[in-house]
C-alpha cells in the first residue's frame, strides 16, 4: 500500500542558510500528525511544503505516489493561525466560495438550482462545525474561536485529502481550545481526515495527534548556525493516551546553549 | 448609608493624597467631548472666521465704499442673485448651472476614466507579479511626473476642447491610485491567496473574488482622497483655456477684483466637494459594510 504523502530526503535552502535536512518521512491516511519543535526549527517550512507553498531544494514529495507539483491545490486544506477566511464574504460565503471555484470557473458564482444545492452543503459543513446559526455573520463580528471553526469548514468542503493546520489554536482561549480539539479530533473520525497539525503546545501534540513529529537541529556549528538545518528529531506513534517522554518536553524547553525557551 | 459613603468618599480623597492628585490632574488628551459640544466646539472656528471677515471688511468700507477687495455679505449676495439668474450668451443657460455643468462633466469623465484605469492595473498588477515586474516601474515613472507640467502637451496633441482638461485629471490622479491599490492588494496576507488556492481557485478566480472586493472599499477611498488634486487640475486647464466652467469663471473675474462673485464660487466648489465626499462615504458604508466593521 503507497502511503498517502512522502517525502524522500528533502532539502529546502534559502541562499546559504540550510532551514531542512534530510527530512523522509512517510504518511497514512487517517493518520493525525502533530508536529512539534523549537521556534526556527522548520516546522512553518514542513507545512508550506506540503502545501505547495514551497518547493524543496533537493528531494522529492510524493503525494499517493506521484510526484506533487509545488503549488496549493484543492487535495490539500488548510488552515493557517490567523487570515484563514475571507473578511468580505459572510460564514456562507466563505463556505460556499470552495463549491463556486468548482462549478463556475468564469464567474465563480452560482445561480438557481446549483446555487441551492451549494448553499445545502455549505449550511451542512457549518452545521457540524456549529456555526449553523451564523451564516450571515461577517469574519470582523466573529470570535476567534468561531473564525477558525469556520475556516475548518471552509476547508472541509471541499473535502482533502490532507488537512493542515498552522497553528490553528494558537491565538484562542484555553477554554476555547479545548472545544476546538473536541471539534477537530470529531471532524477527523466522522470524515476520516489526514491531519497535519504544526503546533507550539506540547500536550496539545499529544492529546491529538496519532503520531508526533518533533523538529529539530542534530548538528550545531556555533560559527554558522545557518548552515545545519532542522530534520526530525523524535518519530512517535501515538494512541492518543501517552504522556510526551521527558526527553522530548526537555529538548523543547530549552534551546542549544541550555537555558529553558519556555 | 449615602451620607456614609460620601463621607468615607472625601476622607479618602483628603488622606490619599495620590488619589486627590490624579483626580486634579486629568490629562488633556483623556478629555473627549460629547457628541453636542464637540459640534459647538466645530463650529466656533468657522463662527470666529465669518466674523473676522465681516469686522475687515466693514474696516474696509468704512474707509473705502468702493473697496473690492473684501466685499461685503450683501454684495456677495447681489452677486449671487445675478449669477444664478442671468444666462451665459454662448449656453443660454443660467450661468452657474452651465459652470457647474461644464466643470462635473470634466471632471466626472476624468475620474472616472482614472478609476477604471487604476482599478484594472491596480488588480494585475497586485495580484500578477509578472505584470508588476513588467509594469510596475513605467507606473512608478509617471506617477512622479508634475501632471500641469504635461498640460501644454496636452493641449498641443489634444486641441483645447473637454479632451485635453479630461485627459489632465486622469493622468493626473490614476497612477496615485493605481500605485495605492496595486500596494494594497500586494499587501493583503498571504494566507488569504494561499487559502483561496487550496479551496482550488485559479487566478482568475483570485483576482475577481479574493482581491477585487477587498479592493473597492479602497478604491473609494483613494478615489476620496484625490478629489482634492482632481480639482486642483480641473480648475489649472480651465484656467489656461476654456469658455465655460467654474474655474474659468473664477479667472476671468479675477481680471476685474470681483471678489464678490470669486468668494461664493469658492464656496460652492467647496460645497460641491463635500458632497461628493459624502457621497463617495456613504457608497463605501452600503456597498461594503464588511470594511466598516459590519455593523458591529
Amino acid at each position: 500500500m503507497t502511503p498517502l504523502l512522502e517525502l524522500r530526503n528533502i532539502w529546502v535552502e534559502y541562499g546559504d542558510k540550510i532551514v531542512l535536512e534530510r527530512v523522509s518521512l512517510q504518511l497514512d491516511a487517517g493518520s493525525f500528525v502533530a508536529v512539534v519543535g523549537p521556534s526556527g526549527a522548520g516546522k512553518s517550512t514542513f507545512l508550506r511544503l506540503i502545501l505547495g507553498q514551497e518547493a524543496p531544494t533537493r528531494g522529492q514529495v510524493l503525494l499517493d505516489g506521484r510526484a506533487m507539483p509545488a503549488a496549493c491545490g484543492p487535495d490539500r486544506g488548510v488552515v493557517f493561525q490567523r487570515y484563514s477566511v475571507f473578511p468580505h464574504l459572510t460564514a456562507l460565503g466563505n463556505v460556499l466560495f470552495g463549491i463556486e471555484c468548482a462549478g463556475a470557473p468564469l464567474t465563480a458564482r452560482l445561480f438557481g438550482a446549483r446555487r441551492r444545492a451549494a448553499r445545502d452543503r455549505a449550511v451542512e459543513m457549518l452545521a457540524a462545525v456549529g456555526l449553523d446559526h451564523s451564516l450571515d455573520v461577517y469574519p470582523a463580528q466573529m470570535s476567534g474561536g468561531m473564525q477558525q471553526r469556520l475556516a475548518i469548514a471552509q476547508a472541509l468542503v471541499k473535502h482533502p485529502r490532507i488537512l493542515l493546520l498552522d497553528e490553528p489554536f494558537g491565538a484562542l482561549d484555553p477554554g476555547i481550545r479545548l472545544d476546538m480539539h473536541a471539534l477537530i479530533t470529531r471532524l477527523w473520525q466522522d470524515h476520516g481526515l489526514t491531519i497535519v497539525m504544526v503546533t507550539h503546545d506540547i500536550g496539545e501534540a499529544f492529546k491529538l495527534g496519532t503520531r508526533v513529529l518533533a523538529f529539530d537541529k542534530r548538528r550545531h556549528d556555533p560559527h554558522a548556525p545557518h548552515r545545519f538545518g532542522a530534520t526530525v528529531t523524535y518519530d512517535l506513534p501515538l494512541d492518543r493516551k501517552t504522556p510526551p517522554p521527558p526527553a522530548l518536553i526537555a529538548a523543547l524547553t530549552t534551546d542549544p546553549s541550555g537555558r529553558p525557551i519556555a | 448609608m449615602a451620607e456614609q459613603k460620601d463621607g468615607n468618599g472625601t476622607a479618602y480623597d483628603h488622606h490619599d493624597p495620590a488619589r486627590g492628585q490624579a483626580r486634579r490632574m486629568r490629562r488633556l488628551v483623556d478629555i473627549r467631548p460629547q457628541r453636542a459640544s464637540r459640534l459647538l466646539l466645530g463650529a466656533l472656528p468657522i463662527v470666529a472666521l465669518l466674523l473676522v471677515y465681516l469686522l475687515a471688511s466693514e474696516a474696509r468700507h468704512a474707509a473705502n465704499p468702493a473697496d473690492k477687495v473684501l466685499p461685503t455679505f450683501a454684495a456677495m449676495a447681489q452677486a449671487a442673485h445675478d449669477f444664478t439668474t442671468q444666462r451665459d450668451p454662448a449656453t443660454d443657460r443660467i450661468l452657474l448651472v452651465a459652470d457647474t455643468l461644464a466643470s462635473l462633466y470634466r471632471l466626472g469623465i476624468g475620474l472616472a476614466i482614472a478609476t477604471a484605469t487604476a482599478l484594472i492595473l491596480g488588480l494585475l498588477l497586485g495580484t500578477v507579479p509578472l505584470a508588476r515586474a513588467l509594469l510596475g516601474p513605467m507606473v512608478a515613472i509617471i506617477a512622479v511626473i508634475p501632471p500641469v507640467a504635461v498640460l501644454p502637451i496636452l493641449f498641443i496633441v489634444l486641441g483645447l476642447d473637454e479632451a485635453s482638461k479630461i485627459a489632465l485629471i486622469a493622468i493626473g490622479i490614476a497612477p496615485f491610485m493605481t500605485r495605492d491599490l496595486t500596494g494594497f492588494v500586494t499587501g493583503l496576507p498571504a494566507e488569504q491567496f494561499a487559502k483561496a488556492q487550496t479551496l482550488g481557485a485559479n487566478s482568475w478566480q483570485l483576482a475577481i473574488r479574493v482581491a477585487l472586493p477587498q479592493l473597492m472599499p479602497r478604491l473609494i477611498e483613494a478615489l476620496r482622497l484625490s478629489m482634492g488634486p482632481a480639482w486642483v487640475f480641473l480648475i489649472a486647464a480651465e484656467a489656461v483655456a476654456s469658455d465655460v466652467g467654474l474655474g474659468y469663471r473664477i479667472f476671468l473675474v479675477r481680471r476685474y477684483f470681483a471678489m464678490d462673485i470669486i468668494l461664493p464660487y469658492v464656496a460652492w466648489i467647496s460645497l460641491l466637494a463635500i458632497l461628493a465626499d459624502a457621497l463617495l462615504m456613504a457608497i463605501s458604508r452600503r456597498g461594503f459594510p464588511w470594511a466598516h466593521g459590519a455593523g458591529r
